[in-house]
């Protein structure tokens, strides 16, 4: 690891102050960037933590819908965001290992945007509103590709708004070592119609699988999606499953997602 | 009545207490005055020819002490191979020389080829980084699939050998013939191809090593992660620096596990040494986990076909085998030997075969060495056999069960001659397997399959009979094939005047627990409570010598070195206590920690026998010697032969192919236990290894030789939640016959029977569930790998 300055501001005034100095990078979990500076593939000099900001922390329900705050744990969320949303708790309470979800955040998480990561399917299947020190972004705008998303240099994540679904689940098939999704499918269904967004599959990332949405949100249920198709040619192939066993897991994922959906 | 104390007692673990509070002290925890830090640097590409290193600016960078390179270490010695192998037509094996750091060419991703040493961790990890940038290497195309490195001439690894191959083994070369006559006249045959899958060992403590020198006394002092120092002050003294074992003081303090990955001498030893002479400062090297991956010693890494020849009744006539094994880029210290006799010499498994025939070429590919690891070479051998039965059992219609009930070995058939070298001194496979058919409720199986079917799931059930040879090993035979090492042990007993003991042992715990059992066998035969004695081992200042812990060899060949010390201390007293009891020694027995005359309750208890050897004022000095130690070296007769049978249940989604471990039931024969719980401890551990070579783990090097699966979120490890609560059982013990405990070993075990248990119920599974074109599946069974065969 390089030397860099740590600083900690307590309020995102503060922290957008901090972020405009040469070199500066956000820090929320860790969870990605300490081992990347660990191995010295990063080489940040200001790391500007963003766990110390209480606007930035807690869960919240209010009119648009499931507030969290970016800097939330996920450990805070599976605690807390049950009682109003039962899928996106029993998400967090599954990602990594206790010491992953006592460190890792939800803005972290989306802002990283790791093509096997699990929030990005939710805040995508929601529609959720990505909320920054600087605007406010949909879901359907944000996620750009494989780590890529539509925060500018120095704009990081203060919140994400879900809009409460009646029924969703999240059906995640583990990478073997990792534990990320192999390939990991977010159904929920609102009064305007069905989302489905899947996570570990595409090499574009985080994607909403358009047929089954418009399958479900006719009947939904799994047998609606016997019929679908899933097409293999943007998927990952790599050491732990190839395009084509993905596509059946996007299959299985969802119709496992749509029966246990509460 | 289980006992609480001594042999055979589950004594909790006293080493525990330190491991489980952070009292431990490993080699990290070290701290020394004026350390320095050394970093190795390390290629990128796995094949290449150095044309330059210019290390004038990573020498001028801040903090930077040393710089060395292989140019400093071209003229002392390589890290040699223990074992010499001869090829089939009696050629001795090809030995590159392994250097300390990489000279001339760079034979792997992560052959160290530079060290740099500097007052802080950081500044020598700044200069690693410029000097890799201030090197040339001219990348050359990588030898990787074992298969074309043979078939390729042009292609070298080591300049000097044309067909990158090692050796090309035959066992036993003259039943060559007979074997194959005896497959042309089978009225059936069974071929299977298989891969018995790259492992890496990944012990919770990566490697370190902390190398002293004192100036002004001229000793070295190595600090390491070994399982064996005085095998590695011998390599490092007499074969790489040229140091007198005398000069040079080798400390294995606490160890954080090696499976086999510690037993070698590894470069960074004798760059700690060189380096800690050269500035008169403590050297450290801590292993990143990511260097681990690189540089640890790999496992297994077979391309196997095995036939098997039988009756259309499955009665077993001949087995014959072709394998490709992989060395890697150099050859390990027991690289020769794990391929060859630790493998070729298993493969009539527990059963009566007439006819075998092995052969083995180990190829050197642009990979990581391959050595031993937990099992090393009968995990490959029991794999293989283990599926051609069952495969033969398939093809013929045939039970599992009853075949391999045909074919065991039966009890009044020991001592055993088998076709391929050993003799099997002692067993009851018979007793093992029922154990297990009763332990794994098989009668049951069919209500559980159903309840699994009613889920969606496909359950299944796979056995494996398995032996293995341990104890390792007998000097005289191991001398024949080819070890430039003895395989004995030595143990020294030191009874302290106030009564108390330490015991000062060759073997070398790295979690197995010896500081526990150790104490317990001492204190039975003694009849003195197990708190009296203190364990030392890991330090070749301090022990005898010791050839390490590894192949199971722990208890059955330093443990009985240990019993034979003990048994000279039993001796000894009896001579005090004939003196001071005013008897013949012939008269005086010892029994329950007292010395008394036979057929009297004149007795003088452990305790005042050893007061009165350390202030011998009424003691026999005109014929005996005061002071109560004594050292003995053992050397096994034979090897052990512990055996068992395993039935594992899974249930497999096939839908999306993961299989989940139902159960696993091991009925074992270890001969006599000395701690139930630490060997079940043991069996646990083991079964959870196997169970992760068949599920999970699998290293791969993509063509150009990069590692792919080179940090623990491509290697998959197995995790609690990936292995189920165990059935074990060691009750149908047949006691080793030829070592003074009776005791076989029980640690590789687990590693060794339970992969073709896990593989075969897979198979068994697929096939109940109506896939019956699945013959195979290479390891690890993945979710991807079984939905491909299904669908395939």
């Amino acid at each position: 690891m390089f030397n860099f300055d740590f600083v900690k501001p307590s309020s995102i005034a503060d922290a957008v102050a901090a972020m405009a100095q040469t070199g500066a990078q956000a820090l929320s979990g860790g969870q990605t960037l300490t081992p990347t500076m660990k191995q010295r593939l990063a080489s940040p000099s200001v790391l500007v933590s963003l766990t110390g900001i209480a606007e930035m922390k807690g869960v919240c329900l209010g009119a648009d819908g499931l507030s969290i705050g970016g800097a939330t744990t996920h450990a805070t969320v599976a605690a807390e965001a049950g009682a109003y949303y039962p899928a996106l708790a029993d998400l967090a309470a599954n990602i990594g290992d206790p010491m992953v979800r006592n460190r890792g955040t939800i803005g972290g998480s989306v802002a990283n945007n790791d093509p096997a990561a699990c929030y990005p399917s939710a805040v995508l299947a929601s529609g959720a509103t990505v909320v920054t020190n600087k605007r406010k972004i949909a879901a359907d705008d944000y996620f750009v590709g494989m780590f890529s998303t539509a925060l500018d240099e120095g704009e990081f994540i203060t919140g994400v708004t879900f809009p409460v679904p009646e029924k969703a689940a999240y059906v995640k098939f583990n990478q073997p070592a990792s534990r990320f999704a192999l390939t990991g499918v977010f159904v929920a269904k609102y009064a305007s119609g069905v989302r489905v967004a899947v996570t570990g599959a595409s090499n574009n990332g985080v994607f909403r699988w358009a047929e089954a949405e418009a399958a479900l949100s006719a009947n939904f249920s799994a047998s609606a999606v016997e019929g679908l198709t899933v097409s293999a040619a943007d998927l990952i192939t790599d050491l732990h499953g190839t395009a084509a066993y993905r596509a059946n897991l996007v299959k299985v994922l969802t119709k496992r997602a749509v029966a246990g959906a509460k | 009545m289980p006992k609480d104390t001594g042999i055979g007692a589950s004594s909790k673990r006293r080493e525990d207490v330190r491991f489980l509070s952070g009292k431990g002290l490993y080699t990290q925890d070290i701290a020394l005055a004026g350390q320095t830090y050394a970093v190795m640097v390390r290629s990128n590409v796995a094949h290449g020819k150095i044309k330059s290193i210019n290390t004038a600016k990573a020498a001028a960078m801040p903090g930077v002490l040393a710089v060395f390179t292989g140019e400093d270490f071209k003229d002392v010695g390589g890290n040699p191979a223990g074992w010499l192998i001869n090829s089939r037509d009696g050629t001795p094996m090809r030995e590159p020389k392994r250097p300390v750091l990489a000279h001339g060419k760079v034979r792997h991703v992560g052959d160290a080829y530079a060290a740099i040493v500097a007052e802080s961790y950081n500044q020598a990890k700044d200069a690693a980084q410029q000097l890799a940038d201030d090197t040339d290497i001219e990348e050359l195309p990588a030898i990787i699939d074992m298969k074309a490195a043979v078939a390729n001439a042009d292609n070298r690894v080591h300049d000097e050998i044309p067909d990158n191959v090692c050796f090309d083994w035959g066992w036993i070369e003259d039943n060559r013939a007979a074997v194959d006559a005896a497959f042309k006249s089978a009225p059936h045959v069974t071929t299977l191809e298989l891969v018995n899958n790259r492992l890496v060992p990944n012990a919770m403590e990566p490697r370190a090593s902390i190398g002293e020198y004192n100036t002004g006394t001229g000793d070295y002092k190595l600090t390491t992660t070994s399982q064996n120092p005085h095998l590695t002050r011998l390599l490092v003294a007499a074969f790489v620096l040229g140091i007198p074992e005398n000069k040079l003081t080798v400390v294995a303090p606490d160890v954080g596990g090696g499976f086999g990955s510690k037993i070698y001498h590894y470069g960074e030893e004798a760059v700690v040494l060189a380096a800690a002479k050269k500035l008169g400062r403590p050297v450290r090297w801590i292993a990143e986990r990511s260097e681990s991956f690189l540089s640890d010693a790999h496992g297994r890494d077979h391309v196997t076909k095995i036939e098997m020849a039988s009756t259309k009744d499955g009665e077993i006539l001949a087995i014959r085998t072709e394998t490709l094994a992989n060395v890697g880029a150099y050859l390990s210290n027991f690289s020769t030997a794990t391929p060859t006799f630790l493998h070729g010499t298993l493969m009539a498994g527990p059963y009566k075969v007439p006819h075998v025939y092995v052969n083995v070429k180990t190829v050197f590919t642009n990979t990581a060495p391959v050595d031993a690891y937990r099992g090393a070479g009968r995990p490959e051998a029991t794999f293989s056999i283990e599926r051609v039965v069952d495969k033969m059992c398939r093809e013929l219609g045939l039970d599992a069960f009853e075949v391999r009930r045909k074919n065991l070995l039966t009890p009044d058939q020991f001592p055993y001659t088998t076709p391929v070298g050993l003799v099997y001194d002692t067993g009851n496979y018979q007793a093992t397997l029922d154990k297990a058919i009763e332990l794994g409720d098989v009668a049951g199986f069919e209500s559980r399959r159903a309840a699994s079917a009613a889920k969606g799931k496909l359950r299944g059930m796979g056995l494996s009979t398995w032996i293995e040879a341990c104890g390792i090993a007998p000097s005289h035979l191991v001398g024949v094939l080819g070890a430039r090492v003895g395989l004995f042990d030595a143990a020294t007993v030191r009874v302290n005047a106030t009564g108390n003991i330490s015991v000062m042992t060759g073997a070398h715990s790295h979690g197995q627990g010896h500081e526990t059992v150790f104490a317990q066998i001492v204190a039975d035969k003694l009849g003195v409570d197990e708190s009296s004695i203190e364990i030392v081992h890991g330090d070749t200042s301090k022990i005898p010598f010791g050839m390490g812990s590894y192949g199971s060899r722990s208890l059955a060949v330093c443990g009985s070195a240990m019993t034979k010390a003990v048994d000279k201390i039993i001796a000894k007293g009896k001579k005090i206590a004939a003196h001071m009891l005013e008897a013949s020694e012939g008269d005086i027995v010892f029994e329950a920690g007292k010395f008394s005359v036979a057929g009297t309750d004149k007795a003088k208890t452990f305790g005042e026998i050893a007061f009165s050897a350390y202030v011998p004022h009424n003691y026999p000095l005109e014929t005996l010697e005061p002071g109560l130690e004594e050292t003995a070296f053992y050397d096994p007769a034979n090897f052990t032969y512990p055996a068992g049978a395993y039935i594992c249940e899974v249930e497999v989604d096939p839908e999306t192919g993961k299989v989940d471990i139902a159960s696993f039931t091991c009925a074992d024969d270890f001969g006599n236990v000395m701690n139930p719980m630490i060997v079940e401890g043991q069996v646990h551990g083991g079964v959870g290894q196997g169970i992760g070579q068949a599920l999970l783990e699998n290293t791969v090097y993509d063509e150009n030789g990069q590692i792919l699966t080179a940090s623990f979120m491509d290697y998959a490890m197995p995790r609690a939640d990936d292995v189920p609560f165990y059935t074990v059982d060691h009750s149908c013990a047949t006691p080793c016959t030829h070592n003074p405990l009776g005791a076989k070993g029980c640690g590789e075990a687990g590693a060794i029977g339970s992969p073709p248990a896990v593989v075969n119920a897979v198979i068994d599974a697929l096939h109940r569930g109506g896939h019956t074109h699945v013959a195979h599946i290479d390891m690890p069974v993945s979710p991807a790998r079984v939905w491909a065969a299904i669908n395939g």
